[in-house]
């Protein structure tokens, strides 16, 4: 088997030696993932910082499980969005995990947003959500997966800082109607069928309050969560 | 996704076994192929019947229809729409309920060969007989093995929801008559044996046709010639005329050009995209060197029906057209420049050349104006594996922009194509992009 991956590896050195004799150097295109995303950073932002638009969410320093299995996703129609699924739609898993943990390496300066007028009892109503679940619906507190400063935990589960209302709200919304889909168990599924309308406004008004802080993804071994996700697999499986 | 993963995996794996054709190659072979399926190999450099046939199916791109993306391989139910309504590929697992179990190698032949299951009902052209029927004896018991050797799925097909009359069977009678000849290929003694290899697999297992039609008018036929180039239906993509140097017509291309389109994804003189990048994806990029060549070598040859278009650009001459282009430059200095060169040269082979380049001034403006709506990657190959790709513009330039900028790369730099509206913009916008 070496000499035959030796041989590959040979041929691989061959072309990528042959295109770049083809190439002037004012021609050369960077041989980095900096240049290969260029196609995501155009909605996302300069180094999947954000943008304006509510719906191009940051991708920088969410955790690179959490963005492989949202561009695998994606890519085989399980999350619904044309652009996205047209993109992504001929990308080997190997190449979408490399862009996933470029991205997750990054960290610039989270955008600036604009003060939003929030209600400050619907405020009030997301943060108990968040902070300590509905006990009556079985909905466990936000903060126990996506971690006590919301940073997100390693290796599947997003931080919920610096995501606009409508954006969570629609996400929420998408999983409710089958639009946004996880590995299964999808319990992201259950949690968002549970909700009623006003909760979903509360916890989307209330994320969006919050000041975007330096909090990182959280890193625990054998951390027993309430639901069972197929996103985070309790075992230290493959994301 | 992982049985995908593991079927390109070992793919990947047997192409470079083949071709060192060491004994080495046995034991991973054998590993591979399930042993209630696998025929003792008589001579144990040959890569075994089941081998073959999986290369052969991806020859045929078999999966593109038949797995749903992310199911089990071949487990079928892939819905393809079409303007008569939608179809779905049935399951052709081993599974003798609802897969092809039951089926003899007979039966798997009759039905590439005549396009008639084997319980005797006449399939709809989805299926492309009216290519398979080109394909050996000998290559259809290949692909029937292989596919025996696949885990069974036990799940019923769906059945095709059609149209009034288009459910209707019987009027396929109708259809054959006009466009389906059953036969398999003849090879053409006056060319070499690379010729025909490659005429074999375009006009067969490839279906080239299928969306490239004017294939066909290799027969000579008038009525087909009608179909020179066209719309795809339901995906508004449009596919090339081959025969036409003006559009994807390759008489004036490098053969390593070819080949690295096919095969890699990226060439010198242009990229696949569209549904053209699944068919790099799913089937070219695993096939040998040899038969992409060979395939490299039938197309070049194809007789051009017009010929290059090489003439310098006029300046545009209507005031509106004039105005199109002016803001149009403004816009490709400030947004595509920086990727595709001022000259519109691109950088080779990741960032295409716009320049001369058949598939931006073509007849149809659709494929341009989708690229820059749409942006895309190339498909990811063995031979390009992270590929770099183009963002799209739709979120950030209206109609009138993208009709300019499109105008503008159709009429720059002797590129000879036709203006662009705003309004055919418009329509691939709210096609394509929610």
């Amino acid at each position: 088997m070496n000499i035959i991956l030796g041989m590959i590896g040979l041929g691989s050195a061959f072309v990528s030696g042959w295109a770049s004799a083809q190439a002037t150097a004012a021609d050369r295109i960077p041989d980095t993932m900096e240049a290969r995303v260029q196609a995501c950073t155009g909605c996302h932002g300069a180094q999947g910082r954000g943008v304006e638009n509510v719906y191009f969410p940051r991708l920088a320093g969410k955790p690179a499980g959490y963005l492989y299995n949202q561009l695998v996703a994606f890519r085989d129609g399980r999350r619904k969005y044309v652009p996205m699924n047209y993109l992504l739609a001929y990308l080997p898993d190997a190449y979408l995990m490399r862009m996933a943990e470029h991205f997750a390496s990054l960290n610039p300066p989270p955008l600036v947003q604009p003060a939003v007028a929030r209600s400050p009892e619907l405020v009030r109503d997301g943060q108990r959500i968040v902070t300590q679940g509905i006990p009556g619906k079985k909905i466990p507190a936000c903060v126990t997966c996506h971690g006590a400063e919301l940073g997100g935990r390693e290796p599947g589960i997003p931080g919920l800082l610096g995501l606009r209302a409508d954006y969570v709200s629609a996400q929420l919304g998408a999983w409710r109607f089958g639009v946004r889909t996880a590995l299964a168990p999808d319990c992201m599924q259950v949690i968002a069928a549970s909700l009623s309308e006003p909760e979903v406004a509360a916890v989307s008004a209330y994320l969006a309050s919050l000041p975007v802080t330096a909090a990182r993804p959280v890193r625990q071994a054998n951390v027993r969560l309430p639901l069972a996700c197929g996103s985070e697999p309790q075992q230290g499986g493959q994301p | 996704m992982t049985l995908r993963s593991l079927f390109r995996t070992l793919a990947c794996a047997a192409l470079p076994l083949a071709l060192l054709a060491t004994s080495a190659g046995v034991p991973l072979h054998a590993q591979t192929k399930p042993a209630a399926q696998a025929k003792p190999a008589a001579q144990p450099v040959q890569p075994s019947i089941v081998e073959r046939g999986r290369y052969l199916a991806q020859a045929g791109d078999c999966i593109a229809c038949h797995t749903v993306p992310g199911a089990k391989i071949f487990s079928g139910n892939r819905a393809m729409p079409t303007p008569f309504g939608t179809l779905y590929a049935p399951n052709i697992t081993p599974d003798r309920e609802t897969g092809i179990g039951s089926w003899s190698a007979d039966d798997f032949y009759n039905m590439m060969h005549t396009g008639r299951s084997p319980k005797g009902y006449l399939l709809y052209p989805a299926m492309p007989f009216a290519s398979y029927t080109k394909v050996t004896r000998a290559d259809s018991d290949a692909i029937f093995a292989y596919l025996r050797s696949v885990p069974p799925v036990r799940l019923a097909s769906r059945e095709h929801d059609l149209r009034f009359p288009y459910n209707n069977r019987s009027l396929l009678i109708g259809w054959r008559t006009l466009y389906f000849k059953e036969g398999e290929y003849q090879p053409d003694r006056g060319k070499s044996v690379e010729w025909n290899r490659g005429a074999y697999l375009v006009q067969g297992l490839g279906h080239c046709a299928m969306c490239h039609t004017p294939i066909n008018a290799l027969g000579g036929s008038s009525q087909e010639k009608a179909f020179q180039g066209g719309l795809i239906p339901m995906q508004n993509w449009y596919a090339p005329s081959l025969t036409s140097n003006r559009e994807a017509g390759l008489g004036d291309w490098a053969l390593q050009d070819i080949v690295d389109l096919l095969q890699r994804g990226v060439s010198n003189r242009g990229t696949v995209y569209g549904p053209m990048a699944e068919v790099t994806f799913n089937s070219l990029q695993f096939m040998s060197d040899e038969d992409v060549r060979a395939m490299a070598v039938y197309l070049k040859g194809l007789p051009a029906d017009q010929g290059p278009a090489s003439d310098p650009a006029d300046a545009p001459l209507r005031a509106d057209v004039g105005q199109a282009f002016t803001e149009g430059r403004r816009i490709y200095a400030a947004r595509c420049a920086s990727c595709h060169g001022a000259e519109g040269r691109g950088k080779l082979p990741h960032y295409p050349p716009l320049a001369r380049n058949q598939s931006i001034g073509m007849s149809s403006a659709v494929n341009p104006i989708r690229m820059v709506l749409n942006g895309g990657y190339p498909p990811g190959t063995r031979r390009n594996p992270m590929p770099y790709g183009m963002p799209p513009f739709a979120q950030d330039l209206n109609d009138n922009e993208i009709a300019s900028v499109v105008t503008f790369i159709r009429t720059a730099w002797g590129n000879r194509g036709a203006p662009v509206t705003a309004r055919e913009v418009n329509q691939l916008r709210s096609a394509t992009v929610e």
